[in-house]
């Protein structure tokens, strides 16, 4: 009897890592020559002014660091059911409008506030609005995806683009049409310097927030009992509750997970970006989602590299002065970029080659 | 032969009329079957018979619409499949279904996932399970997904025996193993049984498993044909005839 193959992927035998740079069609000679413009552009830019050029650099690491948050979600949830789970942007914008009144209304810091009102306020919107998200995320799983489970994915899919629009007319009902506003809460000045480059406080504050967020997201995935579930469960969903998982559970628990970023990522893009309205989830999910996709959808690392690289895409191309085509293309760019890189790696640049895909 | 038969141990399990559906398409209709302590009890038939849908009835993936499962004495039918594991059924089901990109050690420790068990005890029965497969202590660090078949189906087995079963549930062991192979995957399912493991054994190759069976029982399209001794079902004519391929 002939031995079976293996029901998963197989082992091709890869090339080694350098050999993989080497284009083997003209396609691949055209790609190498972009990324070598590329290279070239930053270079030329970084020689002129070093010191505007890491400015720019850190604007674009902060920003990105808000892209991270919200593009873990997305991840995370497509890791486990395969969904993209259209309605997350707009839990951000429903969690950041949360932030917003906490910040606003309750805690009135709007004009001067005292060092100590900021920094309670922030932690209790950080909490609330935190909360919020999570619990939102959890019930739209609950009531929406659960059923549809083992549905066609285009069903789960159209109710993901329902929930959306749902949770934007909630946000519109609940807060307005217009921008909720704020003066920048934390100031402009530079914490610190290393040569000619300032880091300023806001900033700072916004990557201190993040870095132990995805810290702790890393290590309760790769290093607890419920990440451990979690991974089974988005392997094999029957051989997961086979072993005693509670899938159900595993499944809510990523969600909570999911939308508890995506407050934390409202908050902090309220704070850095001082304004926030109903649809702001719209655009912002779609470069999140394009930032997971980038890094290999399904990929926690991923996400937060293609969230990091987007952003500063946006800044280098809006802010270096030498060579840059400007702000009224960064999408282009930026959708530019993407495509250029899936036609390279269609899984993905942290992405795993899979059956199924990236 | 074993003890079993003599003094007849405990029923562990009983299926009682279970009818299970995919949809509208009626897969099982009323099975009645039981296990008991210490024993081995084989299920076989043709393909599509109902063999899986028996086991994935017990195990809570396919809730019967009718009919009850009784696991030491407890009903077992509506309970959700998590459950079922912890109360001590586990099981290497049709296809394998390992975790593809986990290492062979992470599976094993993923079958012991319910046990709140202590880090001795898995290093004893990963021991165990490295004993009889002493190939899988040599591939431990290999991602399950890009192991041999064979290999895989020791995982399987294996993943299962992590879990201390108090029933272990086979489905189609012996499928795409070399036949040098199936002989050494019976000798462990018989092992694992002295060892005092009752064991419900689906399987395609009828006579290795009335072989180590003591009672086997002969599912077609959906119902009981036959149930019996293994020995009287390996004397029977039409199982002769059906299943062991002879004239
Ligand atoms: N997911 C499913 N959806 C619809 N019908 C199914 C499904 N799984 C099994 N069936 C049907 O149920 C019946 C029993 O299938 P089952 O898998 O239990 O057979 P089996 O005895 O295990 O066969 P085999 O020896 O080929 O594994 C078959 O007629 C099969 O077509
Ligand atoms: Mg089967």
């Amino acid at each position: 009897m002939a031995e079976e193959a293996a029901p998963t992927e197989s082992s091709p035998l890869r090339p080694g890592r350098a050999a993989r740079f080497i284009p083997r069609s003209p396609v691949g000679w055209l790609g190498l020559l972009f990324v070598a413009l590329i290279v070239l552009w930053l270079g030329r830019n970084l020689v002129a002014d070093p010191s505007e050029f890491f400015s720019i650099f850190f604007i674009g690491l902060t920003n990105g660091a808000v892209y991270a948050l919200v593009a873990l979600g997305y991840t995370l949830v497509y890791g486990i059911l395969q969904l993209i789970n259209f309605a997350h942007g707009d839990n951000f914008a429903l969690g950041g409008l949360v932030a917003s009144t906490v910040i606003v209304s309750w805690f009135g810091l709007g004009g001067d506030p005292s060092t100590g009102a900021v920094v309670v306020g922030i932690a209790v919107a950080l909490v609330i609005a935190t909360a919020f998200s999570s619990a939102l995320g959890t019930t739209i799983e609950l009531v929406a995806y659960r059923r549809l489970r083992n549905a066609p994915r285009l069903a789960a899919l159209i109710t993901a683009v329902g929930m959306s629009f749902i949770l934007q007319d909630i946000g519109l009902v609940g807060w307005g049409v217009s921008f909720r506003t704020i003066d920048p809460l934390i100031s402009n000045d530079v914490a610190f310097s290393i040569g000619d480059v300032g880091f300023q406080w806001n900033k700072l504050t916004v990557l201190a927030l993040t870095v132990p967020v995805l810290l702790v997201l890393t290590w309760l995935v790769r290093s607890t009992k419920q990440g451990k579930a979690m991974r089974a469960t988005s392997m094999d969903m029957d051989a997961a509750a086979m072993m005693g998982i509670n899938v159900n559970r595993t499944i809510s628990f990523t969600f909570a997970l999911a939308g508890g970023l995506a407050g934390a990522g409202g908050l902090l893009y309220f704070l850095h970006f001082s304004s926030i309205r109903y649809d702001t989830g719209f655009q912002l999910g779609l470069i999140a989602f394009t930032a997971a996709v980038l890094g290999g959808i399904g990929n926690l690392s991923g996400a937060v590299l293609g969230a990091i690289l987007i952003g500063l895409i946006e800044q280098f191309n809006e802010g270096l002065p030498l060579w840059s085509p400007g702000s009224d293309w960064t999408r282009s760019i930026v959708f530019g970029i993407l495509i250029a890189i899936l036609v390279f790696r269609p899984e993905g640049l942290l992405g795993e080659r899979t059956p199924e895909g990236g | 032969m074993t003890a079993t038969e003599a003094n007849g141990g405990g029923t562990i399990l009983e299926l009682e009329d279970v009818h299970t559906f995919y949809g509208s398409i009626h897969a099982l209709k009323g099975i009645t079957i039981e296990v008991r302590e210490r024993e081995i009890v084989t299920l076989i038939g043709a393909n599509g018979a109902g063999k899986s849908t028996t086991l994935r009835s017990i195990n809570g993936l396919n809730r019967p619409r009718r009919g009850t499962i009784r696991f030491q004495g407890q009903v077992i039918t509506d309970a959700p499949a998590h459950k079922i594991v912890k109360m001590g059924i586990a099981q290497s089901p049709e296809g394998r279904r390992l975790f593809p990109r986990m290492s062979v050690l992470e599976n094993l420790q993923m079958g012991a996932f319910q046990r709140s068990g202590k880090d001795k005890d898995l290093h004893s029965d990963l021991d165990r399970v490295y004993t009889l497969f002493p190939r899988l202590a040599e591939r431990k660090s290999q991602m399950a997904g890009t192991l041999s078949g064979g290999e895989q189906q020791m995982v399987a087995i294996g993943r299962a025996l992590m879990a201390r079963p108090k029933l272990l549930m086979l489905d189609e062991p012996s499928m795409g193993l070399a036949p040098i192979f199936v002989e050494r995957i019976f000798d462990i399912i018989r092992e694992i049984n002295e060892q005092g493991t009752p064991i419900l054994l689906v399987e395609q190759n009828a006579m290795m498993a009335l072989d180590v069976a003591q009672r086997g029982y002969v599912l077609e399209t959906g119902t009981i044909a036959l149930a019996d001794e293994a020995k009287a079902l390996r004397q029977n004519e039409q199982v002769r005839k059906t299943y062991l391929g002879e004239e």
